[in-house]
């Protein structure tokens, strides 16, 4: 962890920065998959599982590099878990307080936000190494990364499955929507096309990039 | 107290419902270790093991947790259950197949974070089912998680002899497949309640 502040390294803007395109969660690191496909047949039940995974995300990240120093190598994965796994029962409770109705239409998954491998990672990967304030904008980065791509997602679905954004209707009334994009296939369909289009925004990137590098190097 | 019947249960927990193809619970292993059969096959056996036992123990501990009225305490208690059993499979396999345990990898231990284990528990609470219904709600979901599985790994192998476009190798592809997989399974949707 020394090593990271002697060195430049990336600013903190970056830490932030870095969780939203370049190292997005979904879409470049395909962690937390099942929240993804799950809750997002609307996008008001996509920001909302967003929201709250950022949420944990963000007290969790800042409270494992605070006791980093105190906490044993052998049990680190289990003591990060039970610290997930408090604050995802804060949030259970916090969000039947707020909205019933949104409680109600997460279900189990809101619960099911300690067993997301990417909140795990960014603890073990992250803010075990690094500093509360850099694993804060750590967590606060990838949170909103993974809450954007839960909005293109559940937007996606809606937009096509009911045929409206946010409970808008956007379609004259003519439009059959398509049921199966709101069943769960149309979630494996929707999630491999956008990986798709992503894959292919990444290579042209890149190829676009390519010849600039070999310069420099 | 839920009156399914066992043979129901079953049938909805393993193909109807299918954990991964209808509830999008353990994704990751899913996409992670689907790509050969044999590994899948093991991988799917593992992840019934765990299910069985921390079926077994959830349901003693959401009966002890409701009798001092404390079920704040539920997911923090069903978690640790979840991590020791694993903890304890993963130190069985490594003593008898040291191969197996190279294998499957990062994936052992990441069965922990594996959604369908932890969504077992909680559905089985949710559904307030007896000891036997548990039992057989939790070997229902593992068959079907293991039949997802090899279903995706045979697909997978298959796969590699053919020209995928570049574009949409990796992830894209095998998401593809699983929405095809998931619609197929849809057809099953009479059978159960």
């Amino acid at each position: 962890m020394n090593g990271s502040r002697q060195s430049a390294g990336p600013s903190s803007t970056d830490e932030f920065i870095k969780g939203l395109w370049r190292e997005n969660p979904v879409f470049v690191q395909v962690l937390g998959m099942c929240p993804v496909l799950a809750v997002t047949n609307s996008a008001v039940n996509a920001l909302s599982m967003g929201l709250a995974t950022t949420f944990v995300m963000v007290l969790s990240n800042t409270l494992v590099s605070a006791l980093r120093n105190f906490i044993p190598k052998e049990v680190r994965i289990a003591t990060y878990i039970l610290i997930i796994a408090t604050f995802v029962t804060v949030v259970d409770y916090l969000i039947q307080a707020v909205s019933l109705e949104i409680h109600r239409a997460l279900g189990a998954f809101i619960s099911l936000i300690v067993v997301n491998c990417l909140i795990l990672g960014r603890a073990e990967a992250f803010a075990s190494r690094n500093g509360v304030a850099r694993s804060f904008l750590d967590g606060l980065g990838m949170g909103v990364g993974f809450t954007f791509a839960l909005l293109c997602l559940g937007g996606v679905r809606e937009i096509f499955g009911s045929g409206s954004l946010f409970g808008v209707a956007l379609f004259p009334d003519g439009f059959q929507p398509w049921v199966v994009m709101i069943l769960p296939s149309g979630g494996f369909f929707t999630l491999g096309v956008l990986l798709l289009l992503f894959n292919r925004l990444r290579t042209r990137q890149k190829e676009l990039l390519a010849p600039v590098e070999g310069r420099a190097t | 107290m839920n009156q399914d019947t066992l043979g129901t249960i079953f049938l909805n927990a393993s193909l109807v419902n299918n954990f991964v193809l209808a509830y999008f619970l353990g994704i990751c292993p899913f996409l992670g270790v689907s790509g050969k059969l044999e590994t899948a096959t093991r991988m799917g056996g593992a992840v019934c093991f765990v299910m069985l036992v921390s079926s077994m123990c959830a349901f003693a501990i959401n009966k002890f947790l409701t009798a001092i009225n404390a079920p704040y305490l539920q997911l923090i208690s069903f978690i640790v259950v979840i991590a020791s059993t694993v903890q304890l499979v993963e130190m069985f396999i490594k003593k008898v197949s040291p191969s197996l345990f190279r294998q499957l990898g990062i994936f052992l231990p990441l069965i922990t974070t594996n959604c369908a284990i932890l969504g077992l528990a909680l559905f089985q609470t949710n559904k307030g089912y007896n000891f036997t219904q548990s039992i057989v709600y939790a070997l229902g979901a593992g068959v079907g998680f293991t039949l997802a599985l090899v279903l995706m790994a045979g697909i997978r192998e298959k796969l590699e002899l053919a020209t995928v476009p570049q574009m949409v190798q990796g992830t894209a592809i095998t998401l593809m497949i699983a929405g095809i997989l998931s619609l197929s399974f849809m057809g099953f949707a009479g059978l159960g309640a």
